[in-house]
């Protein structure tokens, strides 16, 4: 049953240029990045003399595309996810979906994953794009593999923040808005109380628990970290849309 | 007769205002019942909690033996629904769409084709498949809301208001179209058009203001149409006084010249009168029975609620 949603999803998303505009800019930006990254890494390397200065080029050229993805992902994703719910609630299809034989957490899980499954068409073809540069030389799958999973579990948090937010109103562009606000915040709140890193603020900030991926690190605190950020939302959401029914 | 629907004591409040109140009934199978009321009396409320769009704040909704609050999966796979507002996905085409609807109503993947054709069929969307949902007529829309609902071949299709905002012609094309699954369904259709009801509907419900204030056949709405009343026009007519005197006569009423409302004490015996007429020479040219618009019976049974 859930598997039908996801269908449906993905279908709506390439229904429409939307999907297919923010697919291509997202490659399109990752692509240059790669390329400059490339041209870069000569050039700094050869004035790098001493060896700790040095660095491999997975890490090199990977740490700056899958940071800079993480920054791409909060503008792109605000987007996407204000047609999960909020066009639906527009559109008055939502009795479509409520009519039938479905629950309301398969409904909004099923929304859920087939935008991450979208989604994640750009982490694979991120590790892809960076898989091509063992053509040459002896890149580090391991750490391509930590930032992979990493940037899928940072995806997901944003998807269901961006899905709680796109419940709340029937306006698309608000959702967008706020949804885009909160991540923004979110990433940032590491930076407000940097002087004192066990600030209980630090640990709330997304992009501190997405660093350690990018370090190629896999923490089983920042997993959960982000599992329960998305369940966390995925369950308001599923909340708010049963309160619609309660209140009317 | 089985009775594949059944709602209790349905209300629902909405803060301190009561939408619907206190609201019972039964659908049979296989039959057409109309839901009539004027805007705001209810209507979508009522369809959308039977649908599970909508908790009611009290009473219970069965489908079949399905309570819709307790196994809402089972209960749902039951109807098929039309809300007022039809909920098309415009970017797709109408075989996307319908394929979709399919699916989620669990019509299997090897049944799904034939499933789209035969709602297309019947809806008369056979050569707009391949068409987009936006681009097609609202009629032609209307029609793949009334599909989406008919896809699963449920054994209760909803359809609130499906007449609304059509031009006349689409709009006797929708009603054959419900007849037609009349047939094989059982029909609940809500309107404020009451000779809507008359042409499509076995059994007819009227709501005001939250509450069923008829409920028969609509050969009984009909009935209540003409009472005990005859319109009689009398050429050389004696004065109101003297007809009024009639034994038989409760009332006379002058309508224009020369035309009167005669109103029966008891039943309407419309020889008895010809025959008085004739006898005094009053010039008797026209008798008819004095219909009552449905305009008016509807008017009459919302107001009482008043």
């Amino acid at each position: 049953m859930i598997f039908n949603i996801v269908r449906k999803e993905l279908k709506s998303i390439f229904a429409s240029p939307m999907g297919w505009i923010i697919l291509a800019l997202l490659m399109f930006g990752f692509g240059t990045q790669y390329l400059s990254g490339m041209d870069n890494y000569f050039q700094v390397m050869s004035g790098a003399i001493r060896p700790a200065e040095r660095v491999g080029v997975t890490i090199f050229v990977g740490g700056q595309i899958y940071g800079n993805a993480a920054f791409l992902m909060s503008f792109a994703i605000p987007i996407l996810t204000m047609k999960l719910i909020s066009e639906e609630r527009r559109g008055m299809t939502l009795p479509f979906l409520f009519s039938a034989p479905m629950s309301i957490s398969e409904i909004v899980i099923g929304k859920f994953l087939g935008l991450l499954i979208f989604l994640g068409i750009l982490v694979v073809y991120i590790f892809l794009m960076l898989s091509t540069m063992n053509i040459w030389a002896d890149i580090d799958f391991g750490y391509l593999l930590a930032n992979s999973f990493g940037l899928i579990l940072l995806i997901s948090s944003f998807v269901a923040l961006g899905t709680f937010f796109s419940s709340l109103t029937s306006q698309p562009i608000i959702s967008a808005v706020l949804s885009f606000i909160a991540l923004i915040a979110l990433m940032m709140a590491g930076r407000y109380y940097a002087s004192a890193p066990d600030h209980w603020f630090n640990h709330i900030s997304l992009l501190k628990h997405y660093q350690s991926f990018s370090k190629g690190i896999i923490d089983s605190a920042d997993i959960v970290y982000f599992l329960l950020f998305t369940l966390t939302f995925l369950l308001l959401t599923i909340r708010r849309l049963d309160s619609d029914r309660l209140r009317g | 007769m089985t009775i594949t629907l059944e709602a209790k004591n349905l209300s629902r409040q909405f803060g301190p205002n009561f939408a619907v109140k206190d609201v019972s009934f039964n659908l049979e199978q296989g039959e057409v019942l109309g839901f009539l009321g004027p805007n705001g009396a209810g209507k979508s409320t009522t369809m959308r909690m039977l649908t599970g769009n909508l908790a009611p704040s009290e009473g219970v909704v069965k489908i079949g033996p399905y309570d819709i609050l307790e196994e809402p999966k089972q209960a749902k796979s039951l109807i098929g629904y039309l809300p007022e507002v039809r909920p098309l996905y415009k970017e797709l085409t109408v075989d996307e769409f319908l394929t979709i609807a399919a699916r989620f109503h669990n019509v299997g993947s090897k049944n799904l084709k034939q499933a789209v054709d035969s709602a297309k069929d019947r809806c008369g969307l056979m050569h707009m498949s391949k068409r987009l949902i936006e681009n097609l007529s609202n009629g032609y829309q209307q029609r793949v809301g009334i599909a989406q609902a008919i896809i699963h071949s449920p054994e209760i299709v909803i359809l609130d208001e499906p007449t609304v905002g059509l031009d006349p012609i689409q709009i006797r094309e929708i009603r054959k179209l419900i007849k037609e699954i009349g047939k094989n369904h059982s029909v609940i259709l809500s309107t404020h058009i009451l000779p809507e009801v008359e042409m499509v509907c076995d059994r007819v419900q009227i709501i005001n203001q939250g509450s069923l204030v008829f409920h028969g056949s609509i050969d009984e709405l009909k009935q209540q149409r003409i009472g005990n009343k005859l319109q009689v026009g009398l050429s050389k007519a004696p004065t109101l006084k003297e007809l009024s005197s009639i034994d038989f006569i409760n009332k006379v009423e002058k309508i224009e010249n020369n035309l009167y409302r005669f109103h029966f004490k008891k039943i309407v015996d419309a020889e008895k009168l010809a025959a008085l007429c004739f006898k005094n020479k009053w010039g008797l040219y026209h008798i008819a029975p004095d219909v009552t618009s449905l305009e008016d019976i509807f008017a009459q049974l919302t107001m009482l609620g008043n």
